[in-house]
């Protein structure tokens, strides 16, 4: 980054873009949240646990859950997401995106300023929230 | 602020996110034969292992969600007043008074502080009180280990993690009584390691009109200090603006605005990568999430309405004081008592 960009209280381009990529995503995914959350508890799309059900689940450990719900791990959900409580995972997922969606731009801003070590880092980032994101580490519950 | 503002990569982003919705949706459109098979009896093999665990509770179904959407608020309002995120009074209250499990409330408590943060984030980065170039080294580390926290949570038997958080919110309660942080700390002198990283930067400051320079130091033993924070946000569900400030403010020597900002910030992306973890394991139920989610939301904007109103020390100690009692109700639980 330049000293005049740096020291002059004037923030980056790469700031700017990822707030306003945060900026979207973020009241995107609530927006999505409050409807996807009407759908469900009005009964308008069924789900996939009874609603009434439910309370007998939540007060378990998760590995019950997802035992007598009959939940699917991991991205197991997007088979279910025509059911009005997987509906929601729209916006959730959403959310937990928007992080690393909003780091792509950094790589490119970062390289065509030679700021390499900045570049990796980003990378670096993209990578790991990848990981998590996977499912690959997200088997099992106790 | 307008579409067209966006970059080219930021365009190609945004259209990674509509082919990652669009992959949803194919998945489910095609069918993944194992689970589509599992569904088809969904609902009532649901309904048949349900009936394992006994009756009704005697309660709607209703009742929690609604009880958790007032309550959120309630949060919401003090954590802003309070200065503290909603995940840290989030969990041990939630866990404490209310008939979900740990893991679900983890769960839930991630995705509200990531929300918050999510929320407060742009407008943080626009302003310059939260630094980019100060968050991305400090956020791979923790966010790194954020995701070891929340496979240590997940793997660690309930009573020992509820003995481990009720320790961690008695700690966090005497922290918030004993710490001052500082408007501007004298850094007198920029490390080398802060220096390579670009560690500095300004902001305009409203409050006094003037541009603030800042720089940091004790760079090594600040980032050491994420991997314990990243931790203990993954094992607890937190957040960790209670552990961020502190260190960046104090120990490095980030200005207190941009140690704050920063460090809404910068639970945005440690509390992915644990929310990921925790989603993946089939820890987020919406039924309760969603209220928390939308409560939490509603309740910090009233209380941004009203911070120029409150009295900032009263609430602060009120605070405190129910972070020490979940925190010892969080003990007591743990030892079965």
């Amino acid at each position: 980054m330049s000293e005049t960009v740096k020291h002059s209280g004037k923030t980056s381009p790469e700031q700017i873009t990822y707030a306003n990529m945060l900026f979207y995503g973020c009241w995107t995914g609530l927006a999505i949240m409050v409807v996807t959350y009407t759908l469900y508890v009005t009964g308008i799309i069924t789900p996939h646990i009874p609603l009434q059900k439910v309370p007998l689940l939540w007060s378990e450990p998760v590995g019950t859950y997802l035992e007598l719900g009959v939940v699917p791990r991991g991205w197991g959900w997007t088979a279910l997401i025509a059911q009005g409580d997987f509906l929601n995972f729209i916006g959730i997922v959403l959310l937990a995106s928007m992080t690393l969606i909003s780091y792509i731009p950094l790589v490119p801003a970062y390289l065509k300023r030679g700021e390499k070590g900045f570049a990796l880092m980003a990378v670096a980032e993209i990578l790991v929230l990848a990981f998590a994101a996977s499912g690959i580490v997200g088997g099992g519950a106790h | 602020m307008k579409m067209d503002r966006l970059s080219l990569p930021a365009k190609i982003a945004l259209f990674v996110l509509f082919g990652v919705l669009l992959f949803a949706v194919a998945a489910f459109a095609s069918g993944n034969e194992a689970v589509s098979g599992a569904v088809a009896n969904a609902g009532a093999e649901v309904a048949q292992s349900a009936a394992h665990l006994g009756a009704e509770t005697g309660v709607a179904w209703w009742v929690w969600p609604t009880v958790l959407l007032f309550f959120c608020f309630i949060l919401g309002i003090i954590a802003v007043l309070a200065g503290v995120g909603g995940g840290v009074l989030y969990v041990p209250l939630v866990s404490g008074f209310f008939p979900f499990h740990l893991d679900f409330v983890r769960g839930a408590g991630l995705m509200v502080a990531l929300a918050g943060a999510l929320a407060a984030g742009p407008g943080l980065l626009k302003r310059n009180f939260a630094s980019l170039r100060l968050a991305l080294p400090v956020a791979l580390i923790a966010s790194s280990c954020a995701i070891v926290g929340a496979f240590l949570g997940m793997a660690l038997p309930t009573n020992v993690v509820q003995l481990c958080l009720g320790g961690t919110i008695m700690f966090i309660a005497i922290l918030l009584l004993v710490s001052k942080n500082t408007a501007h700390p004298v850094v007198t002198k920029q490390d080398a390691l802060s220096m390579a990283l670009g560690m500095d930067g300004a902001y305009n400051d409203p409050a006094t009109g003037e541009l603030v320079q800042w720089k940091t130091h004790r760079t090594l033993p600040g980032l050491l200090l994420f991997i314990i924070i990243g931790l203990m946000a993954g094992m607890f569900g937190l957040g960790a603006g209670w552990a961020n400030v502190p260190v960046l403010n104090l120990l490095m020597g980030a200005p207190l605005k941009v140690a704050v900002g920063t460090s809404k910030f910068l639970l945005s992306i440690t509390d992915t990568s644990a929310a990921w973890v925790y989603l993946n394991k089939g820890c987020v139920i919406p039924l309760m999430a969603i209220p928390s989610i939308i409560g939490l939301m509603l309740g910090s904007f009233v209380g941004v309405r009203l911070l120029a109103k409150a009295k900032p020390t009263f609430i602060r100690y009120m605070v405190i004081g129910v972070l020490l009692f979940s925190g010892g109700k969080a003990l007591l639980k743990g030892l079965g008592i």
